[in-house]
């Protein structure tokens, strides 16, 4: 789309005016992003229903942090900003899961794998 | 504030909005837009702390989670996402809008679409389902019910409640602030204050108003919708 080098090249600010189809196109991504999560959600996945809903959110929120938000179009600090807030948040919650989730553990479990893996799965699914 | 941006006009031929202690009208620009995306990260932590507590008490809980998340009217939270998919449209036309250089009032037009919108969100939001929740007795603190069919899973079920009413709730207070920002915005554009040189205001409402947004293209899927709707019984 707007691969043209409008960002990265210049040092200075540059103002950049996202051209109306691709506000339009983001626009029925997004809505097919929802008819499809809420279409998943009633088909009998298993544990891979979780993973959907939450791939399909972060892939609808790239389309709206990078066109909505100009985030494609604007200068890396902006980014440095955003992956700051995921990476703490990232530690918040891996940090919090690691706590709760190992609480009931053994000091010397039998099998390792017999310990851990029930537990990662069910934090994840 | 304005007093200053009064006395800049008066004395600099730098167009309206300009502020002195800026080099140019873009430093200025990219100042506010960096100030802003600095409180977002602050937001995105404030309602990551949710979050992570939801993940927490659904694994720990996760019976009761989707007891809780199958009382919850898929149709209504679908829609909802839709009304704000179409705000942020509409949030982004208008600052498209500001940039191509078109009149006060195509601004305007724009800026009121979403404030409609948004309207619409919280509307259907008290109307059809925090009403009905509250008429149903599954709201905590307000007269909630514990059913015989959760058996052992009810406190885990008012627990789902408590975090879906806190977590939304979070988010209508977020949207009634967005509204107050647009009403202010429709103020300022009716003034003839947005040029396309300057409408830094437009600019990092709109990154407010698409982060709300993307609150709730989260909290859709993870309160409605996780759980698998395939086995809902009502």
């Amino acid at each position: 789309m707007a691969e043209h080098g409008a960002h990265g090249a210049h040092t200075e600010f540059t103002e950049h005016i996202v051209p109306l189809k691709v506000y339009v196109g983001v626009f029925l991504a997004l809505l097919v992003g929802t008819a499809l999560t809420t279409g998943v959600a009633y088909i009998d996945l298993g544990r891979w229903n979780t993973v959907a809903a939450l791939a399909i959110a972060v892939v609808k929120m790239l389309l709206v942090v990078l066109f909505f938000m100009h985030v494609k179009y604007n200068p890396g600090l902006t980014r440095v900003i955003i992956i700051g807030a995921f990476f703490w948040l990232g530690i918040m919650i891996c940090f919090s899961m690691a706590d709760e989730l190992t609480r009931s553990w053994e000091y010397n479990p039998a099998s390792w794998t017999g310990t851990i893996l029930p537990y990662v799965s069910r934090f994840l699914f | 504030m304005s007093e200053t941006a009064v006395n800049e006009i008066a004395h600099h031929p730098n167009p309206t909005g300009f502020a002195h202690q800026f080099e140019d009208i873009d430093q200025q620009h990219e100042a506010g837009r960096l100030g802003m995306w600095i409180f977002l990260a602050t937001e995105v932590l404030f309602f990551g702390g949710m979050f992570t507590s939801y993940t927490i008490y659904r694994a720990l809980h996760l019976p009761s989670f989707v007891i809780g998340s199958h009382m919850l009217e898929v149709q209504f939270g679908a829609t909802n996402t839709v009304v704000l998919i179409c705000s942020s449209l509409t949030m982004a036309l208008a600052i498209r809008s500001a940039q191509v250089g078109k009149s006060k009032s195509a601004i305007i037009f724009y800026l009121v679409l979403t404030m409609i919108l948004g309207a619409l969100f919280l509307g259907l939001k008290l109307r059809f389902e925090w009403y009905h929740d509250y008429v149903e007795h599954i709201v905590p603190g307000f007269g909630f019910v514990y059913r015989p069919e959760w058996g052992s899973a009810a406190p885990g079920v008012q627990m789902f409640m408590c975090f879906y009413f806190l977590m939304t709730g979070l988010h209508a207070i977020h949207m009634v602030v967005g509204l107050g920002i647009l009403g202010v915005l429709v103020g300022m554009a009716a003034r003839g204050r947005f040029t396309s040189q300057y409408y830094v205001p437009l600019e990092i409402s709109g990154l407010y108003w698409h982060f709300v947004d993307i609150v709730w293209i989260f909290l859709f899927p993870l309160l409605y919708l996780i759980g698998g709707r395939y086995s809902a019984g009502g």
